[in-house]
């Protein structure tokens, strides 16, 4: 059963983060979702000194803003300093994720959270920390709610948003002319990637966050030209390398998040390999016809 | 020269635009006639885009405003459509043709709507007026330039808008491609539409416009092709450069070397 558990919740991380990392990488910013999940770590802290628990709703909300304000900052010193986009990235979101290391120092005695599991997460431990309800029901562990509702969110937010995360990615530009708030989409898309972090940062760590912000969809991209598809598929390679992982993990004796990036990067690897489109042992028969042949024979 | 309309359709008074408090487009007072093919020229940094782009407000301006049928542009905004230029986005983004010119649709659905029959009969529509039918599910990275640019004319289309501002339409298309785009564009001229065009060359302008605005920086004129295009004002606008340019383009009507297709003989898309 604890297999069961562990599996489920770095799929259920997987799903949000796969999704979010559509857009992110076709946007030319995963590493904007790399940053987030590092910088969200003051948020987290802070939010733990005031309320003394992990579980508490506070703790999404203290580390989203924290994710908001590091997006903030990436554009403030990209479009105001004039610093370039990367070296942005790199400065606010080490300060960040160092501001918060030192407020778990500070209060080591007070605060139940150390840097190892910040960064690596504590997957096998999810299925230990039960939900229970007074009269003794076991309701399974509470990451899984957790993880559960951010991922119905999300799944929520694409659903009502497809259009206009779909034309904000692709033309900014055009969807301004029209009408539709760049900005707005931008932030709120951040807002859920900062979301997502702090959800799965507890189970499985900043690293495995990262990998599966940018390995799954990256995987899809490589084997897929449809959007749509792309988004169904890099959920669908986020739960393989969830189970694959994890068995991984256990046949070698090893960590769960770090086995699962591993399958992560070898599924890549393989799309890399043999993508129809782009891959480097493609057939010459899945190269595309001219139209004008197509009409020819018709 | 500068020839104000009455009842113009676009109306820009005193406009200044700067990047990093250098200005790129200084105390512009321009007005455009509605129902027409409308060309603005210039050299390279001249301020072309910034200009549409500050009048379609995608970019903010220091001082100065931009009024569209003597309304706010907000009030107007499903009347006006955009051609960006090609190299503004990455195409081998993961959507098909039809996908993108389905994106002229986006504006009038509002949030929560998918699109419906009409969306989809207007996008198809669109691709057929550019003769891209037959490419609705083509994946856009293996669209050859003027392809690209056709598909992006099509999602302007799709949006029937009554104004239509295009970023350099011409830059890099084949012949054929810039020929059809004109026919298309003259025909939606005739159909009541006003299509404000950034272009860079001068040969073709006196053939396209019907009106033509000179920038550089300043506005130096705006008016009737005919009467705006002259040598003084052209000087005006590209300062010394220019001579060459009228040598060489004299040079070739000389030889009677035809430096550009007759356009009575392009190939015309089918309707």
């Amino acid at each position: 059963m604890d297999a069961f558990w562990i599996i489920l919740t770095a799929s259920l991380a997987a799903t949000c983060c796969s999704l979010l990392g559509c857009y992110l990488i076709l946007r030319q910013m995963a590493m904007v979702g790399d940053a987030i999940s590092h910088a969200v770590l003051p948020g987290i802290v802070i939010a733990y000194l005031f309320t003394g628990s992990l579980d508490s709703p506070l703790i999404l909300l203290g580390a989203g803003l924290f994710g908001v304000l590091t997006t903030f900052l990436i554009e403030f010193f990209h479009r105001k300093i004039r610093v370039q986009a990367d070296a942005a990235i790199g400065v606010t979101f080490t300060w960040l994720f160092a501001i918060g290391i030192i407020l778990i120092s500070l209060f080591a005695g007070q605060v139940d959270l150390d840097q190892d599991c910040v960064l690596y997460g504590e997957i096998a431990y999810v299925p230990l920390n039960r939900w229970i309800t007074e009269s003794g029901y076991d309701l399974g562990p509470t990451t899984i709610w957790t993880l559960g509702s951010v991922t119905i969110l999300i799944l929520l937010f694409i659903g009502i948003g497809y259009k206009e995360l779909f034309l904000t990615t692709f033309d900014a530009g055009f969807a301004a002319a029209i009408g539709i708030s760049t900005s707005l989409w931008y932030y709120l898309l951040m807002s859920a990637v900062s979301l997502t972090t702090v959800a799965a940062f507890e189970s499985v760590g900043a690293i495995l966050v990262v990998a599966l912000i940018v390995a799954p969809p990256v995987t899809a991209y490589l084997l897929t030209d449809n959007f749509k598809v792309m988004l169904g598929l890099s959920v669908l390679v986020g739960v393989v390398a969830s189970a694959g992982g994890y068995f991984l993990a256990v046949m070698l004796n090893g960590s769960i998040a770090a086995a699962i990036a591993v399958v992560a990067g070898l599924l890549c690897g393989l799309a890399f390999l043999f993508s129809p489109t782009q891959g480097i042992f493609r057939k010459r028969s899945t190269l595309a016809e001219p139209v004008d042949m197509q009409l020819q024979k018709q | 020269m500068i020839v104000q309309v009455k009842d113009p359709v676009i109306e820009v008074h005193d406009l200044t635009v700067s990047y990093d408090r250098k200005p790129v487009l200084w105390d512009i007072d321009l007005t455009l006639p509605g129902n027409s093919l409308i060309g603005i020229i210039g050299p390279n940094g001249a301020g072309k885009s910034t200009l549409i782009k500050a009048i379609m407000g995608l970019i903010p301006v220091s001082s100065g405003y931009a009024k569209i049928y003597d309304q706010e542009l907000k009030a107007v905004r499903q009347q006006v459509s955009y051609v960006p230029q090609r190299e503004s986005v990455d195409w081998d983004f993961p959507a098909s043709v039809y996908d993108v010119v389905l994106m002229g649709r986006y504006g009038k659905m509002g949030l929560f709507k998918r699109p419906v029959k009409a969306d989809k009969d207007a996008a198809m529509d669109a691709l057929t007026k550019v003769g891209m039918q037959a490419y609705a599910n083509r994946q856009i990275s293996q669209l050859s330039g003027g392809q690209q640019q056709r598909v992006f004319l099509a999602r302007a289309l799709a949006q029937d808008a009554d104004i239509y501002f295009m970023d350099e339409p011409f830059a890099g298309v084949d012949i054929a491609t810039e020929n059809a785009i004109i026919e298309l564009l003259r025909t939606m001229r005739d159909n009541g539409k006003t299509i404000i065009v950034v272009h860079h060359d001068l040969q073709s302008a006196v053939e396209y416009f019907d009106w033509t605005v000179l920038l550089n920086m300043r506005l130096v004129g705006s008016g009737p092709t005919a009467e705006v295009l002259n040598q003084e004002l052209l000087e005006k606008t590209y300062g010394g450069k220019l001579t060459v340019l009228t040598k060489v383009g004299e040079l070739l009507r000389k030889k009677e070397f035809p430096a550009r297709e007759n356009p009575a003989k392009a190939t015309k898309w089918k309707r």
